[in-house]
């Protein structure tokens, strides 16, 4: 994973709340196989909408997303952290994120950085006023600053080192693989197992 | 120290304790994959040379892309096809158990893992699919995952986590006649909101959800992800031992004893301390309803549609009014008047055998209104062969509706099981989200019985609607019951 420190982009905002992962990539487009390409799949059904704000420039290049709450909820499908990804963003703002969505992107370097609602308010009226106003995403100092606008943004703590970082959460867990095998001799004998495998019939 | 049940399971699973804010390490015991979420985690392991770590403790099946007719052909949509092969390829190189379109295991992977007693209380279940709540039901910890944590498990049996929050939902009183598991969920989330249960374990208690069957619970803990919770559970019981007992998985024997001794510890303890807590009287519920485009979007029905003026907070207001364009829908209509164009009995929500009964006690000895179309798609493929025991599938085919094979169909139309832009649909299903059961669609969650009711009735009906229209009364022409 790329490490992240800060960003600065063109802010871009979403009037919605509830945007659910659904929205930010239709089901349709989670049949490929690949990691990556998932740029035509954002908000495809949205997109059909020439009034949509990504169809408006300079939107269309902006790469920090200024959300309502609750973006992100329903299916658990990364493809939406992937799309966000793919077409450029770097961050979502939103003053509330389901914690699925909030896991997966903190696993592919795009933060989830939460604000107050009146925060994101204030964001949204600096954002119309002055479209194309670039937002910086300060990571290490936990602020984005908008055009003179100063806010701080909540991020778990540990997925801020992680992204800081730039480290494989895989990486970090195999370093304790003697205490998951040490935890594993201790399992009780009834536990599940789908091996050997066995059927009604 | 007293403790929820949340945090009993949290804590017989952690490996190595989180300090200086870092996770705990927990040990996953169960992990189900399918077609969509697994390829991408497949890559990671082979990009990195990494084996399954318990392939023991690993199950597949097909279930988003399969199709419910004519599955003995080729799959027709090459996208689907592939992604499918790519499992199969995927199981056979890391030697994962894969039930296939065709086999009597296959089905939705939240209907396959309990009907193989698989899913036991006290165990961590994980799944690249949010609705891995679903076997909460049985005490367990189970939750939905994204596909980075999906190859996470698979490399390391675990996953870097912060405890969750845990909040009580107890529901007290007898549920009514035609009230069911799913109206007290959408009753629960029209209450909390689609955000409400955001970090939160929700606990299900109370007299309530005891009396409930297996399927019911597990209709409900599915559902908990719809209020934005990380998982839902309902601690184990004689219901739950009963279910159990004898399935292919189950322990056996000494092993039995062994693990009911344990289950029967699980459970919050009475001076336990949740972090927030919500009541739910069943007696007062009615059958529930969505009107809206998201699951926290319902009402009673018999409500009217609500208008944007309803509401007193902003952002719930402006909701509402994308809702109701999107649902073309006008305010002060009642929900008893508005017409479907199709019912999907179906989801890993409400397609288990009890529902297929609940379903067919409604339409049975009666014809489907003639302007509906109704498509019933069991759970998993024994769940199919069961009905046919039964002879419910001839109940459901004299009805007028099609009888499918199994898998996620029209819930999220992923294979050709879709609505038309514009259609509108009274389903069993989780998700009323805008497209979510084709481009266009219109979704009203409801319960079997009702999809029952409304498929008779050709508007959203409650059974009870059903009492003037007795059976063999058939609306506009049916013959009535041909079996």
């Amino acid at each position: 994973m790329e490490k992240f420190s800060t960003h600065t982009g063109i802010g871009v905002p979403l009037r919605r709340s509830n945007v659910d992962t659904d929205q930010i990539i239709p089901a349709m487009y989670l049949k490929r196989v690949t990691k990556t390409g998932f740029e035509d799949g954002l908000f495809s059904g949205w997109r059909k909408d020439p009034s949509f704000i990504l169809n408006q420039e300079p939107y269309s290049r902006g790469s920090v997303l200024v959300a309502g709450s609750d973006f992100g909820t329903g299916s658990s499908r990364e493809h939406a952290v992937w799309a966000l990804r793919d077409y450029g963003f770097r961050a979502v703002l939103s003053s509330r994120f389901a914690d699925i969505f909030r896991g997966n992107a903190g696993k592919q370097g795009l933060v989830a950085a939460e604000l107050s609602q009146d925060d994101i308010e204030l964001i949204w009226k600096i954002l119309e006023e002055n479209p194309g106003t670039e937002i910086t995403v300060d990571l290490e100092a936990q602020q984005v600053r908008a055009g003179e606008a100063v806010f701080r943004f909540e991020v778990d703590e540990y997925t801020r080192w992680r992204l800081m970082e730039g480290l494989d959460d895989i990486g970090l867990t195999l370093r304790h693989e003697a205490d998951i095998t040490a935890f594993e001799a201790r399992r009780p004998a009834w536990m599940p197992k789908t091996l050997p495998v066995r059927t009604e019939d | 120290m007293a403790g929820t049940l949340a945090e009993k399971v949290w804590s017989d699973h952690v490996v190595r304790r989180g300090e200086n804010g870092e996770p705990d390490l927990l040990y996953i015991d169960l992990q189900l994959l399918h077609e969509v979420t697994s390829p991408q985690a497949f890559d990671g392991l082979r990009q990195e040379g990494r084996p399954l770590r318990r392939v023991d403790q690993t199950i597949a099946t097909e279930d988003h892309n399969t199709p419910t007719i004519d599955i003995d052909k080729p799959i027709a949509d090459i996208t689907s096809r592939t992604q499918i092969e790519t499992l199969r390829r995927n199981a056979r190189e890391f030697g994962v158990r894969l039930h296939s379109l065709g086999d009597a295991e296959q089905g939705i992977v939240h209907v396959v893992g309990p009907q193989l007693g698989l899913t036991m209380p006290g165990i961590t279940v994980v799944c690249g699919d949010s609705h891995t709540s679903t076997h909460g039901a049985f005490g367990a910890l189970a939750f939905g995952i994204g596909t980075s944590e999906v190859e996470h498990v698979m490399a390391t049996q675990t996953l870097p986590l912060k405890p969750f929050r845990t909040m009580a939902i107890t529901v007290d009183g007898t549920l009514r006649p035609g009230v069911s598991a799913k109206d007290i969920i959408l009753a629960v989330i029209a209450k909390i909101g689609t955000g409400g249960g955001q970090g939160y374990v929700l606990e299900y208690r109370g007299e309530a959800i005891r009396a409930l069957s297996m399927e019911g619970r597990m209709t409900i803990c599915n559902m908990s992800i719809e209020a934005g919770a990380r998982a839902g559970m309902i601690a184990p019981d004689e219901t739950t031992f009963a279910y159990l007992k004898g399935r292919p998985h189950a322990p056996e024997n000494a092993l039995w004893d062994e693990a009911v001794e344990h289950w029967r510890s699980l459970h919050s303890d009475d001076d336990a301390t949740f972090d927030a807590e919500v009541v739910i009287d069943a007696d007062a519920l009615e059958p529930y309803v969505t009107w809206g485009t998201n699951p926290g979007q319902g009402l009673p029905l018999s409500a009217v549609v609500p208008g944007p003026e309803d509401f007193g907070d902003d952002t719930e207001r402006s909701a509402a009014e994308r809702a109701l364009e999107y649902m073309d829908l006008v305010p002060g209509t009642p929900l008893k008047d508005i017409a479907v164009d199709t019912v999907f009995m179906g989801s890993c929500t409400n397609s288990r055998i009890e529902d297929l009964r609940a379903f067919v006690d409604v339409i049975r000895g009666r014809r489907k209104h003639p302007d509906v179309r109704v498509m019933v798609v069991p759970g998993s493929a024994r769940v199919k062969l069961q009905a046919e025991k039964e002879g419910l599938h001839e109940e459901i085919l004299a009805f007028g509706a099609e009888w499918r094979q199994a898998g996620c169909s029209m819930c999220l139309g992923m294979n050709p099981d879709q609505l038309a832009p514009g259609e509108r649909c009274a389903s069993t299903s989780n998700r009323n989200f805008e497209g979510r059961q084709g481009k266009g669609g219109r979704t009203h969650l409801v319960s079997p019985v009702v999809a029952g009711a409304t498929a008779v009735r050709g508007t959203l009906s409650s059974p009870g609607d059903l009492l003037d229209a007795p059976v063999g009364d058939a609306p506009a022409g049916g013959a009535a019951a041909a079996a």
